[in-house]
């Protein structure tokens, strides 16, 4: 099946099935969020997950600068010691990790190291799928978080994306959250609204394709409501198709700059809407060739919405309420190929900040010498921190989203 | 399904659109041998003719030297970019010109497969060549065409082909060539993954020329085991073990399925033929595909080039102002032609109707509803303003609108343009 297949990722995906489409994922606009503004139980959290598309290298994100292992592996790669951003005697943060190397300080980043999952596979798609799907050994049509969204009653609006398309992780076996497009500047002109209004109208017999057709113009007039409040930079129309500014990325993400997702996701949540959960992402951090300078830009650009994010939510009562957790599909080979850049890895690190989160290190480091054919061995399994947040963040039991998982990551919270 | 609507379900998928001309003289020949004159490529193709490939000149970054000044560096990417354009330009050209709908059409389904974006290839003479490769070998056998795209100048940039040397194998070209472009998951391992790149070692892109070559001592000579088999292969050897492995056709055909028929229907099985036209020809003649009708979501290109043919508009005879037009709206749309998203190609059904998308669609359905020819507008001012809307199904080769769509023409009647442009965004026309 391909439906609501990730605009910018997952073509190869099988994760999402009919059942999203006919729920009619993606059909709400900012003003439907905004609707509901305080609605929201003053008590409940928000997560924000954060994807990194492509295969972030954990190794010259959390670097393991004082393990000789380290620098004997990738020479050209390695950050000398003086440039690592200390965290302690072993450990440091990439340079370009500034903002969040002071919340470490202040105890409010947590750094799950030696994060994966059995059997690990090398592939962008298949393992996109299997941390979207939470099921490693068999990827299946259903998100971690749509398996969520089903139990709790399945609004959409409880989980939204700010991108063009629903990711796989929100889609649910009878429910989906809600793909909330940045819409373009311009308002659409040429018809008249009359036009417009009559193709929203169901079909009976049509196909489920065509019914998506009509209801996209159901959606039309929440959209034009909801272009007033969307920041001016996020139209795409305008965009020069042979311009540099999105960077090369083989391997998807979000085209809307992650500042301009978060940003979105702060007005949402100062404005007390229901949303419980934000999925936001990043693409590009596929370094085959050529790592070093491109994954500090990519890395910059994670410090500095993170940082200005979590910022802007400790100012206010519900921003005080959202914990952020960023990962990537998996880490990358620990020796660096010819082409100053590395291959597909496994095993790597998730950060996490915000409310109650109690910073510093969690998991183990895997060993840099110990390898599985070339490659970390992982420590802990990413399902013990879904299981963690959907029990301290999401308030739910693990049990029927994640097939009775039972590890947790215990000192998350 | 009546005959004209097979035939016209036909065309529509095994082409960029049909003109109801062409509708006409399909239901005329009836459907066996409108397939058949499809599949065959025996006429010369004036259309083709008349959009001859444009010569490019040599690549600006050829001339640039460690002394280049950034202002030269400068020149030369603006210049890289014009050309770029204007390649893209006269693909979308091309697309809508040529008689032989069937291979343009094949030609964009291998570019989707293939997936190579001119964001990093930067070079137009490379895409081009890219384009002619997937052109020669892409209605025949399997085996040819993977042994020509493994030495590909354009692939082996876009997947670091040209960074992979015996000392240090870079893995990202063998591991999509299985997992994208041959097998698929699930029938190879990760010692496959290691040991083809291994054997794809040593070719080499020489960016002044645009041309590979192949150099002996970067390339890992010893033995290998790729997929079962042991030898001292190369890429040519490696190639071979890819397209004679079965996965390989059944993986290769089920992306044809996808993009042809759509992911509702399942494949039938043995869909797979010999070359290319023979799973065309077993995939269209199969009753599943009939199935399919009214179900598969056009993509961007697809969309727009057909709204072109039937209106009667080729993107050289647009003004500059609206070639921009197309290229941005195309751009809006998620799908520039030479500018896949992803390794992956461009995603398909629902992903594409989404509200950011139909406001992209509506911008360009005004567009082409105002370059429209005064002989195509006339077919619909022709027909009394009760039956305009019947005039825009048979202009559009659309088999019929329902009640919902019927309401919301009706009252566009006496507005020609705003009618056509209500035509091209209405669901029975974005889901074919």
């Amino acid at each position: 099946m391909d439906t609501l297949t990730r605009r910018k990722f997952l073509l190869t995906s099988g994760v999402v099935g009919a059942g999203a489409l006919a729920a009619g994922a993606g059909a709400y606009g900012l003003r439907d969020l905004l609707d509901t503004a305080g609605d929201r139980d003053p008590q409940s959290r928000t997560l924000v997950l954060v994807t990194l598309y492509g295969g972030n290298d954990g190794l010259n994100t959390v670097i393991p600068y004082g393990d000789p292992a380290y620098r004997a592996a990738r020479p050209e790669l390695a950050y000398p010691d003086g440039e690592v951003r200390r965290l302690d005697d072993d450990f440091g943060l990439n340079p370009a990790l500034a903002g969040l190397h002071q919340r470490w300080s202040g105890g409010g980043l947590a750094i799950v190291r030696g994060i994966g999952y059995p059997k690990p596979d090398r592939s962008h798609f298949r393992s996109m799928d299997i941390w979207h799907t939470a099921q490693p050994d068999r990827p299946g049509n259903t998100g971690w978080l749509g398996r969520w969204l089903d139990g709790a009653g399945g609004d959409p609006r409880l989980a939204v994306s700010f991108e063009p398309a629903l990711p796989p992780l929100l889609a649910g076996a009878r429910s989906a959250g809600a793909a909330v497009p940045v819409a373009d500047r311009k308002a659409a002109k040429g018809l008249p609204a009359a036009t417009l209004t009559a193709f929203a109208a169901p079909e009976a017999g049509e196909s489920a394709a065509r019914s998506r057709a009509a209801a996209c113009f159901a959606d039309l007039r929440s959209v034009d409501e909801m272009i007033r409040h969307v920041r001016d930079s996020a139209a795409t129309d305008a965009a020069d198709p042979d311009g540099d500014q999105a960077p090369a990325t083989a391997t998807g993400g979000a085209r809307t700059p992650l500042d301009a997702q978060l940003d979105l996701v702060a007005q949402c949540v100062e404005a007390e809407v229901s949303t419980r959960v934000f999925s936001v992402s990043l693409g590009g951090c596929d370094t085959h060739a050529d790592e070093k300078q491109l994954q500090a830009v990519l890395l910059g650009q994670v410090d500095r919405a993170l940082t200005g994010f979590a910022d802007r939510m400790s100012r206010t009562e519900a921003g005080r309420k959202v914990v952020v957790a960023v990962y990537s599909e998996f880490g990358r080979r620990v020796r660096a190929n010819a082409s100053d850049g590395t291959d597909h890895g496994t095993a790597s690190d998730m950060l996490l900040l915000g409310a109650g989160v109690r910073g510093g290190w969690h998991g183990a480091p895997p060993s840099l010498t110990d390898l599985d054919d070339g490659d970390l061995k992982y420590t802990t399994d990413f399902r013990d921190v879904y299981a963690t947040l959907l029990e301290r963040v999401l308030d739910t039991d693990p049990g029927s989203v994640l097939a009775d998982w039972r590890g947790r990551l215990d000192g998350l919270f | 399904m009546t005959d004209r609507e097979a035939v016209a379900h036909l065309l529509r998928r095994a082409t960029f659109g049909p003109t109801a001309d062409e509708v006409d003289a399909a239901e005329r020949a009836g459907p066996e041998a409108t397939l058949a004159g499809l599949l065959n490529r025996n006429r010369a193709d004036r259309g083709a003719a008349a959009t001859p490939v444009p010569a490019l000149p040599p690549d600006p970054y050829a001339a640039l030297t460690k002394e280049s000044s950034r202002e030269q560096r400068q020149k030369a990417n603006a210049e890289r970019r014009e050309q770029l354009q204007r390649l893209t330009l006269w693909w979308l050209d091309r697309m809508v010109a040529a008689e032989d709908g069937l291979s343009e059409k094949l030609l964009f389904f291998w570019h989707g497969h293939w997936a190579t974006s001119a964001q990093k290839v930067k070079s137009a003479r490379v895409m081009l060549g890219q384009l002619e490769t997937l052109r020669r070998h892409g209605r025949g056998p399997l085996g040819p065409l993977v042994t020509a795209m493994v030495r590909d100048p354009a692939l082996i940039i876009w997947l670091d082909g040209q960074k992979n040397t015996r000392k240090a194998p870079n893995e990202n070209l063998a591991r999509e060539l299985m997992e994208l472009f041959t097998l698929g998951i699930g029938s190879y391992t990760e010692a496959d993954v290691k040991a083809g790149a291994r054997a794809l070692t040593g070719w080499v892109v020489d960016r002044r020329t645009g041309t590979v070559r192949f150099e002996t001592r970067r390339h890992d000579s010893g033995e290998k085991t790729i997929l079962g088999h042991s030898g001292r292969f190369d890429a040519e050897a490696y190639a071979g073990l890819l397209s004679a492995h079965p996965a390989a056709a059944t993986f290769v055909a089920g992306r044809l399925w996808f993009r042809y028929a759509g992911a509702d229907v399942p494949a039938p099985a043995n869909l797979a033929g010999a070359d290319t036209v023979a799973t065309l020809r077993t995939l269209f003649s199969s009753p599943a595909f009939s199935q399919t009708r009214g179900t598969l979501v056009k993509q961007p290109v697809e969309w727009v080039v057909g709204a072109l043919r039937q209106l009667g508009v080729r993107p050289s005879a647009l003004r500059e102002e609206q070639r921009k037009q197309l290229l941005a709206g195309l751009n809006a749309l998620d799908q520039v032609p030479l500018r896949p998203p992803s390794v992956g190609g461009w995603p398909a059904g629902a992903a594409w109707l989404t509200t950011s998308s139909l406001q992209a669609r509506l911008r360009m359905a005004g567009m082409l509803a105002a370059a429209v020819t005064p002989a195509v507008l006339e077919r619909l001012t022709a027909a009394p303003a009760a039956g305009r809307p019947d005039a825009l199904a048979r202009l559009l080769v659309v088999d019929g609108w329902g009640a919902r769509t019927r309401a919301a023409l009706a009252p566009l009647a006496g507005e020609p343009r705003k009618l056509l442009a209500a035509g091209l965004v209405s669901p029975e026309y974005t889901v074919s």
